[in-house]
């Protein structure tokens, strides 16, 4: 292949799909490593510490959409403290320097200013796609710096961010002259929007194809603003509230009916359940649907929409559906692949309308259920293992049981039988999170089966180190683990330093790692002392 | 891999938070800032409705000392608990906030408002729509030929329905109370 013209050599590359396939070819010769970098379009930086930005925008030049992640998964739960770090602006201030040609990007639990956001804007001329993921920093003043200077924005997408609102003034810095966007989302902002400025805006946007709205969104504007997008495919309502008047909602139901490409529907906030059977007409073309932002709509509501929902392949729902809301969802949505049920009291005490046999009964009428996130307040090792059994194509199986280490509500067992028979059946399962009372004898499942996972958590699990070692040493793809409150030493730690070379990153707090044992790992970059509860530790490891 | 100087001192050992060097004060406690968004401190008096027993686990597996709440836990995201906790929040304010609702009197050229949350009970109410509509009664009263100009008052509630005030307990009424209707007798017959 080096006798090939560099021309060929980056055209055959083009065909390569992922990023760790080009990484490997650039590692072959150094001929090789040139076309590759020369010719990459998207990075993608999984940890914001493994590499300084300075080294990608080097590397890449001609980078056209670059993804960061910043902080690690269990920042979402308040467990990274404030202040912790993944700061954007070495980013973009990197890319503004060596890559103006940038169209995309993309951030994940990051740190964002309004300056960067304004530097954004203003330094890279065809910049397209803005993507923020659970980001936080900036305030609606950042986004008006986007919308005003962005001529050619086709994406502006936030997604669960917490943005400081600053007024409604944001979004009329869109320009006239701007009728590119396709996709817009701005659910998370909490205040009010100029519902003027938004008709006018979707109105000059004939390629929209995505709308998320916040809750401050009336039903009237909703309903103006369908009718001129008859080509949405995804929408996120405003609220739908209390304040009945039948003309209203008849006319959202005529323009809901004319939307004949809709497939996806989440918001409804603080829905009242009278608004519910307009949206009836738009279910039976539904491929997703997203409840979980609803604690207003009861099991009979819930049901009564989600069974007229025969196509439906991804359900975000709150536990009030309860286990025979989810027996119906099993009987009518056969095509089911995402299910989600989120807690609608995060009381760890108590009850939950769904149990075990609201997941047996998704697992025997839904056989294409490959991801699952499922709280709930108890579990029994013969329904994990019934669900096993039936749904073999789980690639994401996360279970959490709110009260930690509780054990099978039947037997009092722990439930090491019940993952064993997850991880022993779902071949190909590349996600889990575990939780319930349980021994080394889980751990030693999942390294003894789990041979194509890449993510594992853990709380409040095991007994000793050979727990964690056997994952270590087991899972041979495994890229990142995280542990909280469970009893895995510097003994674990150490036991298989190598391996961290394969992975992204490790976290552990409340364990038993000791200072000691953290300076022995080389390559750690981050470990900081949480107080009495013990050593934190977080690796960060080079690409 | 290669090996560069500046990757070598990146992968040496450091305490503190990223951005500190190692001779900053390693036994700082990483402190909530005041601007911080999340809610922490929520987060953690949420967490302390964790039952006894839960926490003596937790001492009798660790080495740490015992904790009466659990930081992080249930695992959920700040911001759909946020959410949850601002909607509750605003749930509060609007109950504890004036509840008015539109009184029309068949016969009366315009409607009022009247404030659910300023009686206690049926009777006042009763008293004090008749306050605000002695005109039309009156103009009634005189009209109707014998005793067939009683009123009853009727309330549209949450599903619609026209609803003969009176049947359930006043603060089930008020809950469910959209609109309220004072019907001439005859119609309510």
């Amino acid at each position: 292949m080096t006798y090939f013209p560099e021309e060929v050599v980056e055209h055959i590359f083009s065909f390569l799909p992922s990023h760790s396939d080009r990484n490997t070819v650039s590692l072959v010769c150094k001929v090789w490593y040139e076309v590759e970098r020369l010719s990459r379009r998207a990075v993608f930086v999984g940890n914001c510490y493994a590499v300084r930005p300075e080294r990608v925008v080097l590397r890449f030049p001609n980078v056209k959409a670059l993804t960061v992640k910043g902080k690690p998964h269990f920042a979402d739960f308040n467990l990274v403290p404030p202040d912790w770090g993944g700061y954007a602006g070495p980013w973009i201030e990197a890319a503004a320097r060596s890559c103006v040609g940038l169209e995309e990007l993309r951030m994940k639990r990051m740190v964002v200013s309004d300056e960067n956001l304004e530097l954004l804007a203003r330094s890279f001329p065809r910049f397209k796609v803005l993507v923020l993921i659970s980001c936080e920093g900036f305030s609606t003043d950042g986004l008006a710096a986007i919308a005003s200077h962005c001529k050619l924005l086709r994406e502006l997408d936030l997604q669960e961010n917490d943005v400081e609102d600053r007024g409604p003034r944001w979004l009329s810095f869109f320009p006239d002259s701007c009728t590119s966007l396709v996709s817009l989302n701005f659910a998370c902002i909490k205040g009010e929007v100029n519902s003027g400025a938004l008709e006018r805006l979707v109105a000059r946007s004939p390629n929209l194809r995505s709308l998320r709205l916040n809750r401050s969104v009336s039903v009237d504007t909703l309903s103006k603003i369908l009718v001129r997008t008859p080509n949405l495919e995804d929408l996120g309502t405003g609220n739908l509230t209390d304040e009945f008047q039948a003309e209203s909602y008849a006319r959202l139901t005529s323009a809901l009916e004319k939307c004949k490409m809709l497939r996806s529907l989440s918001g409804f906030w603080d829905a009242s359940p009278i608004c519910v059977p307009y949206i009836y007409p738009l279910c039976h073309q539904l491929t997703g649907l997203n409840l979980s932002y609803t604690p207003t709509l009861d099991y009979s509501d819930l049901t009564k929409m989600v069974s007229r929902c025969v196509k439906l392949q991804r359900l975000w729902v709150l536990d009030c559906i309860s286990d025979k809301g989810l027996q119906m969802v099993a009987s009518s949505c056969k095509d089911l692949q995402e299910l989600r049920v989120f807690p609608s009291d995060f009381n760890v005490a108590g009850a939950s309308a769904v149990t075990e046999e609201g997941l047996v009964a998704i697992s025997s009428g839904c056989p294409k259920l490959s991801s699952l996130l499922y709280f709930c307040h108890q579990m029994t090792n013969e329904a994990l293992i019934t669900v096993a059994k039936n749904c073999p194509n789980f690639i994401r199986f996360r279970l959490c049981i709110l009260e930690p280490k509780k054990p099978d509500a039947m037997t009092g067992q722990p439930l090491d039988e019940g993952f064993g028979a997850i991880v022993r059946e779902c071949k190909g399962l590349r996600r889990l999170s575990i939780s319930g009372l349980l021994t080394d004898r889980v751990f030693m499942y999942i390294g003894k089966y789990a041979k194509y996972l890449e993510m594992l958590s853990i709380a409040f699990a095991g007994d000793t180190d050979k727990g964690m070692m056997d994952v270590m040493n087991g899972c041979k793809n495994l890229r990142k683990l995280e542990i909280r409150d469970s009893p895995f030493g510097d003994v674990a730690l150490l036991g298989n330093v190598a391996k961290y070379e394969t992975m992204r990153s490790l976290w552990m707090s409340s364990c038993n790692v000791t200072l000691k044992g953290c300076q022995m790992v080389g390559g750690i970059r981050h470990a900081w002392d949480q107080g009495n509860s013990g050593w934190l530790v977080l690796l960060s490891l080079l690409l | 891999m290669e090996i560069d100087a500046d990757n070598l001192s990146a992968t040496e050992l450091r305490l503190g938070l990223p951005g500190t060097s190692s001779s900053d004060d390693w036994q700082k406690k990483p402190s909530p800032s005041v601007g911080a968004k999340r809610a922490l401190d929520d987060t953690r008096s949420e967490a302390s409705g964790t039952s006894p027993a839960t926490a003596g686990d937790l001492d009798h597996d660790t080495a740490a000392p015992p904790k009466a709440q659990v930081v992080g836990w249930p695992p959920v995201r700040a911001y759909r608990k946020n959410t949850f906790q601002a909607a509750a929040a605003a749930k509060k304010a609007e109950q504890q906030g004036g509840l008015y609702v539109k009184v029309s009197m068949d016969g009366a050229p315009y409607l009022r408002k009247v404030d659910l949350r300023m009686y206690k009970g049926y009777r006042e109410l009763s008293d004090a729509l008749d306050a605000l509509f002695t005109k039309s009664i009156s103009a009634a009263a005189a009209a109707a030929e014998g005793g067939e100009h009683q009123h009853a008052i009727a309330y549209e509630d949450k599903d619609g329905d026209l609803m003969l005030v009176g049947d359930v307990p006043w603060d089930m009424f008020i809950s469910s109370c959209k609109k309220l209707r004072i019907m001439k007798g005859s119609e309510a017959r």
